[in-house]
């Protein structure tokens, strides 16, 4: 990311930051990317919203009962809520990560980092497990509106935090090779920003998809 | 062209004690376990659907909270940031509750199939 | 951004700026060229879009007319909607945004000025795209708001709809990185002394604006990635044949970025005419407070609107008075706008330029829209105009009337400032004569062919239905239209080398832009400039500015400072926009090829998909995507690592 008022040169001095607000641009830029984020994830979530418990055939999200017999509910909220909780010991590592840059603490910085990324691979492969048993219980893309809705919306997200754990490797990398010090702050608190949000959607997913009938 | 009083020192506000991040974590954990005892008291029918969609928003709302507020940072940092997540988050809000409204809700306002 | 100007040596080897031939401008990250990329490509699209309504009117212009097939009609009328809205009409007033804004707030380039360069070049890439459908015969077919499910594959199997999924995908990134960057740039990169309440209104409107793109633009990337997904891997969000789908969902999501989208049009153009009414009557505008509410406002109010365009599908009594409501208060930040620039003009010495005269025409023309759009916000009464030739009236009313006018007197405006030379005002009488006749010619008659109950997209129409004279009226409008267009283009080609001289300031105007050389030297302000009111050039001339309040000036006059200098001393800072910005220490940021390359992967990630739709040996191509995929990684990585940039 570039911002025109290197143009002064100032960049690397965090405590000058010669703008008309004072904030940093690439800040300023990543939170409206965030809010950009918001519809694209909120228009995604209003279509899973407006076909819930309209398919017309199973494999269903929930138990129903359908004519007098109860059809088992396809989503399995122990592993998922596994998952979730995964996710958020990565947010907590993440923060701890931007800390340990913060105060100059490498080990830290790399030890949060990898923390991150790893708990986020974990996620990913509950993913990639729930996505597998689901298809073979018939579940697919082409079967039912919860299919297409879910598979669509969880899989966004789920392309989300592969992004997010190849940035955190990028990040870590970086650490390792000492180029991430206290001056390299704001650079990890956007990918902060980044994971943090990736977080956050899931927590409104979560519920909206898993828990609520 | 002096610009000493634009400047805002950036890190006036940064390093809380890695503690609170722990605590904040700790909660999220917390009110998480919450939401799924939501969700069991409803399977287990201790109240209603209706009920349990409730206190599982509620508790998902006040993650939410907690982790934009403290995690991003948004508690402490610079108002503007504030302006500029709201406003798209709030629509993106009410584009699903919109959209929830004119499926399920309002009558007539979507095709209903047998 | 306030010492720059006297920064000490920048911490890397500033790479030389200011090259000429054509590697310069495909590597140029300076916002200037980048605004005349984007002006120069929109308006060869708004040609080629206007190509495609000549050939529609052709076949209009008799009943029973075998001229086209329907076929061809179909992808004529849905490429002529997309052409103007996303590849010329977005792209001319981005244009403006990149070159102007910028100038007015005082700052040197965009906040991101390689991010500025990948949206232009993704803007190009996706329309070349777009329009490559016409090679194959299967240009986009179904209109440009695609209701499913007759886009779905069941209903629509040809490759028409695929080439529309991915070139909007393609195109609407371009719209939301270009919005990013000026959303930032506004906020960030004002000049000292800039605050919100002194920014232009042109400014203000491209922040308005830019906030509508970046919501509202994602929420049509959800819809036709939803699209994308039912026709490409069989998805079934739009199935309405066996999932059990419900067609109002795509209805829903599209308008609700398809009304916003008409205030994208819009909202620019209202900050054109703000400039451009204030200027040439010599006297600030009136009510800028009111003004800058009453855009916002617009904006905002536009988000809440979206169903009007639904009242045929029938939502019911609770949803119909919800929106009809919502709609018809649009009409009053509108209309406090229209007053203001009545007021403005009331008691002030008029010039009628070219540019003058299509801002006053814009005023008039828009409000015909406007009111027509009254009109359709009463429920019952647009049951009657849906879908009919009324609709199609309004929409040019607001489009052509509104947003072409706007741009047009934009051009003429801007224009010297941009190439240093005044574009031929006889040719512009020509034109603006013409295209205010040939539109008024063209689209009126369509008011009253809605009456008659003419449908809209109609491929022909049988001879005793009364429609003849009418149709051939607005045949004859339309080429009159493209006479006066093709006068404006030589006048926009004869103008670069032959225009009279303009000087700095040909207009008198107040902001910013008009401080410095024409055309600006590459890093636009030798010195950044400290505003103290609204109307920074027209300080202490009390004939323009005395006794109507422009902002508060807390500093005395005496110490008003422009470009390093007092006001009346702008000579002598001219003088110094001639040096080259080596001389000046001012260190520049590189050029970079890394956009251009990045803008290449992402296209051809899209693109290639294409082929994932045909049988064949052409098949295989699809996994060029891949390829695609490949050079958006590295490309991304390269474009943050990039020596000279700070990342």
């Amino acid at each position: 990311m570039d911002h025109a008022h290197a143009l002064g040169g100032h960049a690397a001095d965090p405590a000058h930051i010669d703008t008309a607000t004072g904030l940093d641009s690439r800040k300023l830029a990543f939170w409206t990317f965030i809010g950009s984020e918001c519809l694209l994830f909120g228009s995604l979530i209003a279509t899973y919203m407006a076909y819930k418990g309209k398919s017309l055939n199973g494999p269903y999200p929930h138990d129903e009962m359908i004519n007098g017999h109860l059809v088992k509910g396809i989503l399995n909220i122990p592993l998922t809520s596994f998952s979730t909780f995964i996710l958020l010991m990565s947010s907590v590592a993440m923060v701890m990560a931007l800390n340990g840059v913060q105060r100059g603490k490498r080990r830290d910085a790399i030890l949060y980092l990898g923390a991150t990324a790893l708990f986020g691979s974990v996620f990913l492969g509950c993913q990639v497990y729930e996505f597998t048993h689901f298809y073979h219980e018939g579940l697919t893309l082409r079967s039912n509106l919860f299919g297409s809705t879910f598979f669509v919306l969880t899989g966004f997200h789920g392309a989300h935090v592969t992004v997010g754990v190849i940035y955190m490797i990028t990040l870590l990398v970086l650490a390792v090779r000492g180029k991430l010090g206290p001056e390299k702050t704001l650079n990890v608190e956007i990918a902060g920003l980044y994971w943090h949000f990736v977080d956050v959607i899931w927590i409104v997913i979560f519920p909206l998809v898993y828990l609520i009938k | 062209m002096t610009s000493s009083t634009r400047e805002i020192v950036h890190d006036q506000h940064a390093h809380p004690s890695t503690r609170f991040y722990w605590i904040i974590g700790a909660l999220l954990m917390v009110l998480t376990v919450l939401e799924i005892f939501g969700y069991l008291g409803e399977t287990r029918a201790v109240y209603t659907a209706g009920i349990a969609a409730v206190i599982i928003l509620a508790l998902s709302a006040a993650k939410f909270v907690a982790v934009v507020a403290y995690y991003m940072h948004l508690k402490p940092d610079h108002k503007l940031f504030t302006a500029i997540f709201v406003f798209p988050a709030l629509l993106g809000t009410l584009v699903i509750v919109g959209m929830t409204m004119l499926f399920h809700v309002i009558p007539s306002t979507y095709t209903g199939h047998p | 951004m306030a010492s720059t100007a006297t920064a000490s040596a920048p911490h890397r080897v500033a790479a030389p700026n200011a090259e000429t031939g054509l590697w310069s401008w495909i590597t140029t990250v300076d916002h200037k060229r980048i605004g005349i990329m984007y002006g120069v490509t929109a308006f060869l699209f708004f040609l080629m879009g206007g190509v495609e309504a000549l050939i529609i009117r052709a076949q209009l212009a008799v009943p029973e007319n075998r001229l086209i097939e329907a076929d061809t009609y179909n992808q004529l009328f849905s490429m002529h909607a997309l052409t103007m809205i996303f590849l010329a009409l977005m792209p001319l007033t981005a244009a403006l945004f990149n070159y102007v804004v910028p100038l007015q707030i005082g700052a040197r380039d965009v906040a991101f000025p390689r991010l500025n360069a990948l949206s232009y070049w993704i803007f190009l890439f996706g329309g070349l795209f777009l329009n490559a459908s016409w090679f194959l015969k299967a240009a986009p077919n179904s209109g440009w708001f695609a209701y499913a499910p007759i886009t779905t594959k069941a209903f629509g199997p040809g490759l028409n709809m695929d080439f529309y999924v991915l070139g909007l995908q393609v195109v609407g990134l371009s719209s939301i990185v270009a919005s990013l960057n000026f959303i930032i740039t506004i906020i960030n990169l004002r000049a000292p002394g800039m605050r919100l309440m002194r920014m232009p209104i042109f400014t203000w409107m491209t922040l308005v604006t830019s906030v509508l793109i970046v919501t509202a633009m994602a929420v049509f990337t959800i819809a036709i990635t939803e699209l994308l997904f039912d026709r490409f891997f069989g998805t079934n969000f739009f199935n309405t044949v066996s999932a059990g789908a419900d067609p109002l969902l795509w209805q829903h999501l599209f308008w609700m970025f398809g009304h916003p989208e008409v205030y994208i049009l819009i909202i620019p153009i209202l900050g054109i005419v703000s400039e451009v009414i204030p200027t040439f009557s010599r006297k600030p505008l009136f009510g800028y407070n009111v003004m800058v509410f009453s855009g916002v406002l617009i904006g905002w109010l536009g988000w809440g609107v979206w169903s009007h365009h639904m009242f045929a599908v029938g939502l019911g009594p609770i949803a119909d008075s919800f929106f009809s409501l919502s709609t018809m208060l649009i009409a009053i930040p509108t209309g406090i706008k229209i007053f203001n620039y009545l007021g403005t003009m009331w008691g002030g010495s008029i010039r009628y330029t070219t540019a003058m005269n299509f801002a006053v025409a814009f005023i008039v023309m828009f409000t015909i829209g406007g009111i027509s759009g009254v009109m359709h916000a009463v429920a019952p009464s647009d049951l009657q105009q849906t879908d009919t030739y009324f609709v199609v009236a309004h929409i040019h009313y607001v489009f052509f009337g509104g947003t072409v006018l706007g741009l047009w007197s934009g051009l003429y405006y801007w224009y010297p400032k941009v190439f240093g030379r005044l574009l031929d005002e006889k040719l512009g009488a020509v034109h603006f004569w013409g295209t205010l006749i040939g539109m008024n010619l063209t689209f009126f008659p369509m008011h009253f062919l809605g009456m008659f109950g003419m449908a809209r997209r109609t491929w022909t129409y049988s001879r005793d239905l009364g429609f003849n004279e009418m149709n051939l009226l607005a045949t004859a409008g339309a080429f009159l239209i493209a006479a006066s267009t093709l006068v404006f283009a030589i006048n926009l080609f004869t103008a670069w080398k032959r225009g009279e001289l303009a000087g700095d300031n040909p207009w008198g105007a107040a902001t910013l832009e008009w401080s410095m050389a024409s055309p600006p030297p590459v890093y636009n302000f030798a010195a950044l400039p400290q505003v103290h009111s609204r109307m920074p050039l027209w300080e202490g001339d009390p004939t323009k500015s005395a006794g109507i309040p422009h902002g508060r000036v807390e500093e005395s006059t005496d110490q008003i400072t422009l470009g390093g200098t007092k006001v009346g001393e702008l000579h002598e800072a001219t003088e110094t926009n001639k040096m080259s910005a080596h001389d000046l220490g001012i260190h520049l940021p590189p050029p970079s090829f890394w956009p251009i390359v990045l803008a290449f992967g992402i296209s051809l990630l899209f693109g290639s998909m294409i082929f994932r739709q045909v049988e064949g040996a052409w098949h295989n191509l699809w996994y060029l995507s891949f390829a695609g995929l490949a050079t958006v990684v590295v490309s991304i990585y390269a474009f943050a690592f990039e020596p000279g940039h700070s990342h």
